[in-house]
């Protein structure tokens, strides 16, 4: 196996960086378990898709941004949205429908979003985001932007046909985009090898002349090392690149997914949590190095549940959404206070 | 004034957009090289080059997605549609990612992009190429759609519509490119029509015919029939569907008492049901008899030469309507 801690994008790395990279992980996985607790305890409604397992692409794609480079997803979106700079308490509060929620309560589990952070979603329909991402690309193209688009969806997205438009048209016009596929296994509930005539997703840029790449997702240096060798090519030949990050998930797709242990084995989630877990992977990986102690990892550990706890108590003391924010937030103009004839947006009963 | 084509005005809206604003581009299939499927970007290709104007594949979901990313980051496309008949392909972007992207993220994100091209009947190509889906988008809060009658509403509303910051669905017609009216000359300022504003085509008493698009044209046919039978009508232009200008439909129905809506979208849960239910909770006791419409006859649109325009509102049926009011 590559030594991928020697990687010219990895060598350098502080021990500030590495620490942090273990701080974000640790801050997710920290976060899906509350999530999870107050989804349990009727807290949260519609669905939940848990990032647990999948903590090492967020992350490790997230710690090669630059100020130019954007990032979209789907639906399993807490992830990213923390490893951007969202904070607990607004996310959290965003999973308990609140006012001071991300999206004041107006987007779910499925649907964060902080433009500011240049995190654009949080899409809920399968592959959707995925010409939307092309977009950005686009426009960082167009705007002479140096700076490149991170494109993530699941393994059931490369079966949507707008994936497949959005792959032809990011070839044909060399638009600066990294698709990244985290490829869990599973789309809802059906295999891989159910759903796909060729497993070999990172083959399917052959058919665009993309080039492409398959990772593994367990190793943060390993993500990094290949997403950033897609950046490049993106940013200095605006050529676009298709990755695929072998991944897995250790919940269903979504919490409501109750069958997750009888379309996969008990024992098959159990050898990934023992042998890929992407934390373990990744303390084991900086203990080796001699330069961080299991000291240093534990306090850390320590503040992401203690974070979590604040941002639960902050999210359930937060107010609802009124009745009439129901309203706000549709078109931008009424938003501003100057319709042309604002009261005849509405059919308001 | 000076009189130039609807197709000309439309062409005249995006050649000063692409002008006044470097965000501003245009895409589609064919609407560059080939010089657009219908000629309405004829030579802008040639004037504005590569970067401004841009053939797409055709991948109706792949190009007005792409719209939608770049415009999340500040550029103002212009998508041509072929035909608004092939939003079912791209549905889920103009629906769930144009139209509620700001809702989801709180008032996060604009989406500022422009969708257009012709939504009509009457040109025998079948069901598949026929679609007038005005009441399918109007029915999104979050989107905006406009249907231009008139060679001026089509250049004031499509350059209202570029400068907005919600996306806006402009419903041309195929029918009306050909069409000459008056627009004022661009060396006398720049000409917007604000979207959400009602036009009053023809002043009258007896009865209001309320239309939008090319129903407009009909409508006014019709009137001119019923004048001669001595029946006064208003002809009342929509020009938007959503934001809808409800005070001008009310206004003019309280001064004739009656109203007959004229709709070239299906009657079925179509903009003219709309209207009809704003008429009755609104202007119930000021009417003198039950709202009537004429809409395309409720089934697919079908393909005979021979009988396509009498499925389309004809000045007939809507003098037939009128008169079942006096």
């Amino acid at each position: 196996m590559d030594d991928y801690s020697k990687h010219p994008i990895n060598k350098d790395l502080s021990k500030k960086d590495k620490l942090f990279i273990y701080e974000q992980m640790c801050q997710i996985r920290r976060f899906e378990q509350a999530s999870l607790k107050l989804y349990n305890q009727g807290e949260i409604g519609g669905f939940l898709h848990l990032y647990i397992g999948q903590e090492a692409v967020a992350v490790g794609c997230v710690s090669l941004c630059g100020d130019d480079d954007h990032l979209i997803t789907a639906y399993r979106d807490h992830g990213h949205a923390l490893a951007v700079g969202m904070t607990s308490n607004e996310c959290m509060a965003e999973l308990l429908g609140k006012a001071t929620g991300c999206s004041k309560g107006k987007g779910g589990s499925m649907h964060f979003f902080a433009p500011d952070k240049n995190y654009w979603g949080g899409h809920g329909i399968v592959a959707g985001q995925t010409p939307l991402g092309l977009g950005l690309g686009f426009a960082l193209k167009y705007q002479e932007k140096d700076g490149c688009a991170l494109v993530f969806l699941g393994d059931g997205a490369t079966n949507q046909g707008v994936f497949h438009e959005t792959l032809n048209i990011a070839a044909l016009f060399d638009i600066p985009v990294v698709f990244v596929i985290e490829n869990n296994g599973y789309s809802m509930g059906t295999s891989l090898e159910r759903s796909s005539a060729m497993v070999d997703l990172e083959k399917r840029a052959d058919a665009y002349g993309m080039a492409s790449q398959s990772l593994k997702g367990d190793n943060v240096y390993e993500v990094r090392a290949g997403v950033d060798a897609a950046m490049q090519r993106a940013k200095k030949e605006h050529k676009p690149t298709l990755l695929e990050i072998q991944t897995y998930r250790y919940y269903g797709h979504s919490i409501a997914d109750a069958n997750h242990k009888k379309y996969r084995s008990p024992e098959e989630i159990e050898q990934y949590k023992a042998n890929h877990d992407p934390l373990r992977v990744w303390s084991n990986q900086l203990l080796s190095e001699g330069e961080i102690t299991q000291e240093e990892l534990d306090a850390i550990d320590k503040r992401m549940k203690d974070e979590m706890i604040a941002a639960v108590k902050f999210a359930k003391s937060s107010p609802a959404p009124t009745i009439d924010s129901i309203y706000e937030d549709v078109y931008s103009e009424i938003d501003e206070g100057n319709p042309v004839r604002g009261s005849h947006f509405f059919n308001i009963n | 004034m000076r009189k130039i084509t609807y197709r000309e005005a439309l062409r005249e809206a995006m050649d000063e957009e692409l002008a006044r604003d470097e965000s501003v581009y245009l895409l589609g299939e064919e609407v560059a090289e080939y010089n657009g499927a219908y000629k309405v970007t004829e030579g802008l290709w040639k004037k504005w080059g590569d970067k401004r104007v841009i053939d797409t594949p055709i991948s109706e979901a792949g190009f007005i997605g792409m719209a939608i990313g770049s415009s999340m980051l500040g550029l103002r496309p212009v998508c041509e549609l072929m035909f608004w008949s092939f939003h079912s392909v791209a549905y889920d972007q103009l629906v769930n990612n144009a139209g509620y992207v700001r809702y989801m993220s709180g008032g996060l994100i604009n989406c500022p992009i422009v969708v257009r091209g012709p939504a009509n009947g009457g040109t025998n190509v079948g069901a598949t190429h026929s679609h007038c889906p005005e009441a399918i988008f109007a029915n999104i809060p979050g989107l905006k759609v406009v249907v231009p009658a008139t060679a001026a509403d089509a250049k004031g509303l499509l350059k209202a519509a570029i400068r907005d910051n919600d996306p806006v669905y402009v419903m041309e017609n195929t029918l009306l490119y050909g069409i000459e009216g008056e627009v004022p000359d661009p060396e006398d300022g720049d000409f917007i029509i604000p979207i959400g504003v009602a036009d009053i085509k023809k002043l009258g008493s007896d009865v209001s015919l309320i239309a939008h698009g090319r129903s407009v044209l009909t409508a006014l046919e019709a009137a001119e029939e019923l004048a001669k039978q001595g029946i006064n009508a208003e002809v009342l232009d929509l020009r938007s569907i959503r934001p809808l200008d409800e005070e001008a439909i009310l206004r003019s129905v309280r001064k004739t008492h009656r109203a007959v809506l004229v709709d070239e979208s299906k009657p079925f849960a179509g903009v003219s049901a709309q209207i009809a239910t704003l008429i009755q909770e609104e202007a119930f006791d000021d009417l003198d008899g039950p709202v009537k419409r004429v809409c395309s006859l409720d089934a697919p649109a079908i393909y005979s030469p021979f009988v396509e325009d009498e499925q389309l509102p004809t000045a007939g049926r809507i003098i037939e309507q009128v008169r079942k009011l006096f």
